[in-house]
């Protein structure tokens, strides 16, 4: 079955989301990070999520767990480059992706993840 | 490879079929069994709603809607069929799907509207939020029967 990478710098770990997700990726890609998490004890977790033009209710269950996940797992999670229409049509749809934290992009997620992970 | 039995038409006889029969001008019919065909609805939709023209927010709201019915009917309806329609109505274009499985069906509508209402492990969002991301929605359900939801999305 096809998977995400995750690559790993330093203490962090970068998921850089380009497919279409389907619910079975979602899912191994939640799976593989908790596991990645730990095996690489990694501070903290990045998800690009820049090229996606969907983020439906499973999707974004996803995020909401792997962050929830991280957390007991003693990482932060930021979510990173989510478009303007996916915005307004997940807050429309009820998803507020609670406890999660976002950055306009890449370079300001790093930004966060290295001030509270120091 | 699908078998036959996969391919058999949907057999739930819903009223929502004759829904806008008057402004459609063009229908495809794409099963809904897998995940992979979820992803393979979500492109079509796209096609679609750019093909009339719709804001970005909008084919984003469409296609997230269609996401959300397309695994309500794998999930819940063990498996469907959805028909993408092209309506056009002379004053305005628009984008209509209708979701249909002859499923366990819903026995309580108004209960499975509510946000936060989940029989199935899920967040509860898929039909009320669906409903607040489309301009038309109905929806027929019999218990044992099946059931069927009709979405529009119309170009502003």
């Amino acid at each position: 079955m096809e998977r995400i990478p995750i690559l790993r710098m330093g203490s962090l770990l970068l998921v850089t989301i380009q497919v279409d997700m389907h619910d079975r990726l979602a899912m191994a890609l939640q799976d593989d990070l908790t596991q990645r998490i730990v095996s690489d004890r990694a501070k903290g977790v990045l998800i690009d999520i820049s090229a996606l033009d969907l983020v439906d209710s499973f999707i974004g269950r996803m995020i909401s767990n792997t962050a929830a996940m991280a957390r007991v797992l003693d990482a932060e999670t930021v979510v990173v480059g989510m478009q303007p229409a996916v915005a307004i049509t997940l807050v429309e749809l009820g998803l507020t992706l609670h406890g999660v934290k976002t950055a306009l992009n890449v370079e300001k997620g790093m930004a966060l993840l290295g001030k509270s992970i120091s | 490879m699908m078998s036959a039995a996969l391919n058999k038409p949907v057999a739930f006889d819903t009223r929502l079929l004759d829904f806008r029969r008057e402004v459609r001008n063009g229908r495809t019919t794409m099963p809904l069994r897998s995940d992979e065909d979820v992803v393979a609805l979500r492109r079509h939709v796209r096609e679609r709603a750019v093909a009339i023209s719709l804001s970005l927010v909008d084919q984003t709201k469409l296609v997230t809607a269609a996401s959300e019915l397309a695994r309500n009917t794998i999930k819940y309806g063990g498996g469907g069929e959805v028909h993408l329609d092209a309506l056009d109505d002379g004053l305005r274009r628009g984008v209509g799907l209708l979701f249909v499985d002859d499923g366990q069906g819903i026995p309580d509508l108004g209960l499975a509207l509510k946000d936060g209402y989940t029989t199935g492990g899920g967040l509860g969002l898929g039909l009320s939020g669906s409903k607040r991301l489309v301009d038309e929605f109905d929806i027929d359900s019999r218990p044992g029967e099946g059931t069927a939801v009709v979405v529009i999305k119309w170009k502003r």
